[in-house]
């Protein structure tokens, strides 16, 4: 007789150490709930502009339903690297240096994979993105996370991140603006990044998916600083700036060596992101502009909106110049992230994210993603304010 | 067109009652510097009107509508502006436009019936000195009006936490 198969016992060492994401229990609550606002998706309340679809749907109407290239549709790419050289004046060679991905989840955990081997640090600056330290377990490393403080504006320090580093340090992630607390860093505080880069020899990933929802100020793109370009593996893509979450298109720039091992692991993985999607965004870089500047002069509108309500209901929030979120600080109600999160969801049908899921530094905080209509927008700060009078 | 004015401009071209009081949260100016602004833009002719967009057909009047295609002869001196001002004083007339190609102007009517509204391009439009020839067309089904799609809007279908 055969023994029964106990199939947790075949499960790897690093899958064991990542545990779920955080935000799958407030997804869990929110999707039982009637008369929910929800202020807790990362993710455009837009439809993805006509002009784009019709692109797709003219696409696939003429049959164009085949692979691609693994690096991804050349004239794609092509764009792509006017569009840097458009807003950076840093260039890309199409051919060898961009990698278009299936979101920038996938370029993410391409770009650690090329250059981790186990036991490499990688430095997360958070709050961050949920996806960072599971992406540095997965290939094998060592993530080292360090936190930017709200007294700093949740910006990371140059001195912050150099004391982080050792000898294992083989590169730092950073992403601004940032999700989830919207903030954004100047050039000056990037140069001194990359000098703490370039003297320990150590590279930059960096994330780059919230450029075009800057509000105040100019994005710095960090390869575009001098002598980094070859020392960042720069990650964008379109699901925020052009409302194509579903299209799932993004992209990678590097130096060759390490786009040709990204892409390695790209080829026999997804082989290559999907033709309809890349046809879409080429007529998104193309012909998009006048719906992103539309979009983010919206956001912007709700920004200003949401952060207003949250102070005046007295929870203090530092001004988010970039993303769609609002990273108000609950303290002063005495409770955790997670309890103030929790009970407004049972109280009031207010989804939020509890800021600490995404960092220690964000305990205290509450993720408010104003991607989400004026009207949601105002009957949600009413109803936080009522939960809030009753605390 | 400054950042302020383009933002107050997007802003009541959506939606027409806006108060200042929103607008300012929206645009982080000042509640007075929000009213002068408006003023402004009034007194400049820049906001024409305030207006509402209504789905007549949803609220059971079935007005008619047509749109009507001229051909004209035009006036010494005066060119199509004389024959624009007799066409654009009738009532029934919503909107008249000159066109390039084929005909001249393009005017819009709005009546209680298809009769209603074939007699007044008979009496009252192809009768004008100027007017050459006309065609009618009666718009059968609007779709979208003043950039506001009435059939059914985009909805986004998205979960209430992102995955």
């Amino acid at each position: 007789m055969r023994t029964q198969c106990n199939p947790s016992r075949f499960i790897s060492n690093s899958m064991q150490k990542v545990p779920p994401s955080g935000i799958r229990k407030f997804f869990d609550m929110a999707s039982g709930s009637e008369d929910v606002i929800s202020l807790g998706v990362g993710e455009p309340d837009y439809v993805t502009p006509w002009h784009i679809r019709e692109a797709c749907i003219h696409s696939i109407e003429h049959g164009e339903t085949s692979y691609t290239s693994n690096y991804g549709l050349m004239e794609l790419r092509e764009e792509i690297s006017r569009s840097y050289v458009k807003r950076h004046g840093v260039y890309y060679d199409p051919e060898e240096e961009i990698l278009v991905t299936t979101g920038v989840s996938e370029a993410l955990d391409l770009a650690i994979r090329a250059i981790t081997n186990p036991g490499d640090e990688i430095i997360v600056v958070q709050p961050s993105y949920v996806a960072y330290v599971p992406s540095v377990i997965f290939a094998g490393g060592v993530p080292v996370t360090i936190g930017a403080r709200g007294e700093n504006d949740f910006k990371i320090t140059a001195a912050e991140i150099e004391a982080a580093i050792t000898n294992k340090t083989k590169a730092v992630i950073i992403n601004y603006p940032n999700n989830p607390t919207g903030a954004t860093i100047g050039k000056d505080e990037l140069e001194a990044i990359a000098d703490v880069i370039v003297e320990h020899d150590i590279m930059m990933i960096s994330d780059d998916v919230y450029e075009r929802l800057t509000y105040e100020g100019t994005h710095t793109c960090f390869s575009a600083l001098e002598g980094m370009r070859d020392r960042t593996i720069m990650l964008n893509g379109f699901s925020k700036a052009y409302s194509m979450t579903g299209f799932r298109m993004a992209y990678a720039m590097a130096a060759p060596e390490i786009i040709n091992s990204m892409m390695l692991i790209h080829q026999y993985s997804m082989l290559c992101a999907p033709i309809t999607a890349q046809v879409g965004a080429i007529e998104a870089l193309r012909n998009g502009e006048e719906e992103v500047g539309k979009m983010v002069r919206e956001y912007d509108r709700r920004r200003k909106l949401i952060v207003g309500g949250l102070n005046d209901l007295g929870l203090d929030c530092f001004n988010p110049r970039g993303a769609f979120y609002a990273f108000p600080s609950i303290k002063s109600t005495g409770l955790t992230s997670d309890e103030f999160a929790e009970r407004l969801l049972h109280e009031q049908n207010v989804v939020t994210i509890p800021g600490d899921i995404f960092g220690d530094t964000g305990a205290g905080y509450l993720r408010c993603a104003y991607a989400a209509s004026r009207e949601d927008i105002k009957e949600a700060l009413d109803r936080i304010g009522t939960f809030v009078d009753g605390l | 067109m400054d950042e302020q004015t383009r933002n107050i401009l997007e802003i009541l071209e959506e939606d027409a009652r806006i108060v200042p009081e929103e607008i300012a949260a929206l645009t982080g100016m000042t509640v007075e510097e929000v009213n002068q602004k408006i003023e402004y833009l009034e007194k400049a002719k820049i906001i024409r009107q305030y207006k509402t967009v209504i789905d007549w057909e949803l609220a059971g009047e079935n007005y008619v509508y047509a749109i009507i295609e001229l051909k004209v002869q035009l006036e010494r001196k005066l060119g199509y502006q004389a024959i624009a001002e007799r066409l654009y004083k009738f009532p029934e007339v919503r909107s008249v436009r000159l066109l390039s190609g084929e005909h001249d102007i393009s005017i819009t009517v709005r009546g209680n019936s298809m009769k209603q509204v074939a007699f007044f391009v008979a009496e009252k439009i192809a009768t004008l000195d100027q007017v050459q020839s006309t065609a009618t067309h009666f718009v059968l089904k609007t779709y979208k009006e003043n950039g506001l799609i009435l059939d059914e809007p985009d909805q986004v279908k998205r979960l209430a936490v992102s995955p």
